[in-house]
């Protein structure tokens, strides 16, 4: 892509939306492939085809719950994160009902999946406390001991957030709970394959995860469900996953996507380092805008996430002009979230509707260079005084009519 | 299908009439930052024509090519034709919008409409009866009503 007023260039696009999803890694991809040509028998049927898939979708079992920590009777396997939180939050309230605990702990910032999940749980009479995740995005635990109550039936934090990439003090939380004998889930959804997770280590019951944030494929996902505790099934059908999720398994995307997290965590310490060193140029690059912000806390975040207010402009324009320059990121604004408020991440961390329009969030891949950072850098420079130049918001900041809020 | 038309892509990159008027005979605003789109039209206007008109937008890419489009539409327009620009009109001059996107087509009308009432109240003249003697309308009010109808 050309900039032809300034004349710098890149000759490809640079996709910067890995939190969105992920391309396949090409073992993955080769996995899956195969075991659709050769290996399509289904797991259940007891001739050799079906066999033959069945030790496949158990090797896989072993092969993800040992990245994790966990054994292998402890996954089960899903459609991807979204089915993988339902279960979770589902499988914490009836045992909650069992016991007369109709109450939740969660945060503002979670993902949908959870946050309206929870939702339907309290028109099923379960009361809600969402926590504050305050002006850096991060959960404080003594805020988690102050919120839980004697009909606490679960805790549920997300690992790391998926705009603003702020990583939780999950082990203390989960040490927290664990204490008091509250069930602690997290969505790990963000976190798996690109941070150290350790379901032991981090004192949690459950975790959630969803192979296509990692480079595995899509609809496929895992929720872990430590020993001891039962899963609600949210699917009703055949027996599979021992009867915790019915539907023929898939089982060539289950075994891609035990091959795409042990490819995410044997390359992790190397690409952790070296991406979090790009996304610090990146932020410091961006951080020289004049009235812009860094979402979420610099430290304790995502080794691909950069998230940033602009004032004075809108996110859905600021993406398709650096789509036209060759690069493809995400924002929290209204338009591109398609309802008329902006993220409900950015309002948790307080940001104001008029700055939260003008979000961006690069959300980087492993293969990220230096050259790419810098590119970012100017487009997303060129950009956002491109949209200024003719925004009357701006005209109104900078003449004093209003004041600025970055 | 890519989201936009190439119509609105076009006015959205290369946006017409941007700017301000200095001098302006007639200035309307629209929208608010809360909720992501604020437009506001200039207007110079000579023996009922409109000679000039410019545009500053804050918004997603249909705001600022509803704006765009609006301006052009109107530009050399005797101002009693300039008032019966709809945002349908807006929208289909740009190759159609996205359905949740027609709202932006609405705030270019209306910010044309601001700008020419603002223009008509400093030469102290009724507008709506004005314009509206012209139709088998009823009163002044439930025409103004009507002209900011949305049409979809
Ligand atoms: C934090 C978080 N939770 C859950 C999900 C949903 O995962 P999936 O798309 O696999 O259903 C996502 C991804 O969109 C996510 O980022």
């Amino acid at each position: 892509m050309i900039d032809h007023q300034t004349g710098y260039q890149i000759d490809h696009m640079i996709y910067a939306d890995n939190a969105a999803t992920t391309q396949m890694s090409e073992k993955a991809k080769k996995v899956m492939i195969d075991l659709m040509d050769q290996t399509w028998g289904n797991p259940s049927s007891l001739y050799s085809t079906g066999q033959k898939a069945k030790e496949v979708l158990e090797e896989a079992r072993s092969r993800v719950a040992q990245v994790i920590g966990a054994t292998p009777r402890e996954i089960v396997f899903t459609s991807g994160g979204s089915e993988a939180d339902n279960q979770a939050l589902l499988t914490a309230a009836e045992l909650g009902k069992k016991s007369g605990k109709k109450h939740i702990v969660s945060t503002a910032f979670e993902h949908h999946a959870i946050l309206n999940t929870v939702k339907k749980l309290e028109r099923d009479g379960f009361e809600v406390t969402l926590l504050d995740v305050h002006e850096d995005g991060i959960v404080r635990p003594e805020e988690v001991v102050a919120a839980l109550r004697g009909d606490t039936c679960l805790v549920t934090v997300m690992y790391a957030n998926n705009e603003i990439g702020t990583i939780q003090p999950i082990r203390e939380i989960g040490r927290i709970c664990r204490e008091r004998k509250v069930l602690f889930h997290t969505d790990a959804v963000q976190a798996v394959g690109h941070i150290p997770v350790d379901v032991s280590a981090d004192n949690v019951d459950m975790l959630s995860a969803s192979a296509h944030k990692f480079h595995g494929p899509k609809g496929v996902g895992f929720l872990y469900v430590k020993q001891g505790v039962r899963p609600a099934s949210l699917i009703e059908g055949g027996a599979q996953e021992r009867g915790r999720r019915a539907g023929t398994e898939n089982v060539a995307g289950i075994a891609a996507m035990a091959t795409a997290l042990e490819e995410a965590v044997a390359n992790m310490a190397d690409n952790a380092a070296r991406m979090t060193k790009l996304r610090d140029r990146i932020i410091d690059g961006l951080s020289k805008i004049p009235h812009s912000a860094l979402n979420g806390a610099a430290e304790h975040r995502l080794p691909g996430n950069v998230n940033f207010c602009f004032e004075g402009i809108e996110g859905e324009s600021l993406l398709l002009l650096l789509d036209d320059k060759g690069i493809e990121a995400s924002s929290g604004s209204a338009c591109t979230s398609g309802s008329l408020d902006p993220s409900h991440v950015l309002l948790a961390i307080g940001r104001v509707h008029d700055v939260a329009h003008g979000s961006l969030r690069l959300s980087i891949g492993e293969t990220i260079t230096e050259e790419e950072a810098d590119y970012i850098v100017r487009a997303v420079k060129d950009v956002v005084a491109q949209l200024r130049s003719f925004s009357p918001v701006w005209r109104d900041l900078t003449e004093g009519k209003r004041p600025f809020i970055l | 299908m890519a989201l936009y038309s190439e119509k609105v892509m076009d006015h959205f990159r290369n946006p017409r009439n941007v700017g301000v008027i200095e001098d302006a005979d007639g200035i309307g605003e629209v929208g608010n930052a809360k909720c992501g789109d604020i437009m506001k039209m200039y207007l110079k206007i000579r023996d009922g024509i409109i000679e000039d008109v410019k545009f500053e937008t804050f918004g997603c890419a249909s705001a600022v090519a509803s704006s765009s489009m609006a301006t052009e539409l109107i530009k050399g327009q005797p101002v009693s034709e300039a008032m019966k620009l709809t945002n349908k009109a807006v929208a289909e001059a740009l190759d159609g919008l996205p359905d949740y996107k027609m709202h932006c087509s609405v705030l270019a009308e209306e910010a044309i409409r601001n700008a020419l009432n603002d223009y008509y109240s400093k030469q102290g003249t009724d507008h709506c009866t004005d314009h509206c003697t012209v139709t088998a309308e009823g009163s002044s009010a439930a025409c103004c009503a009507a002209a900011a109808e949305p049409e979809a």
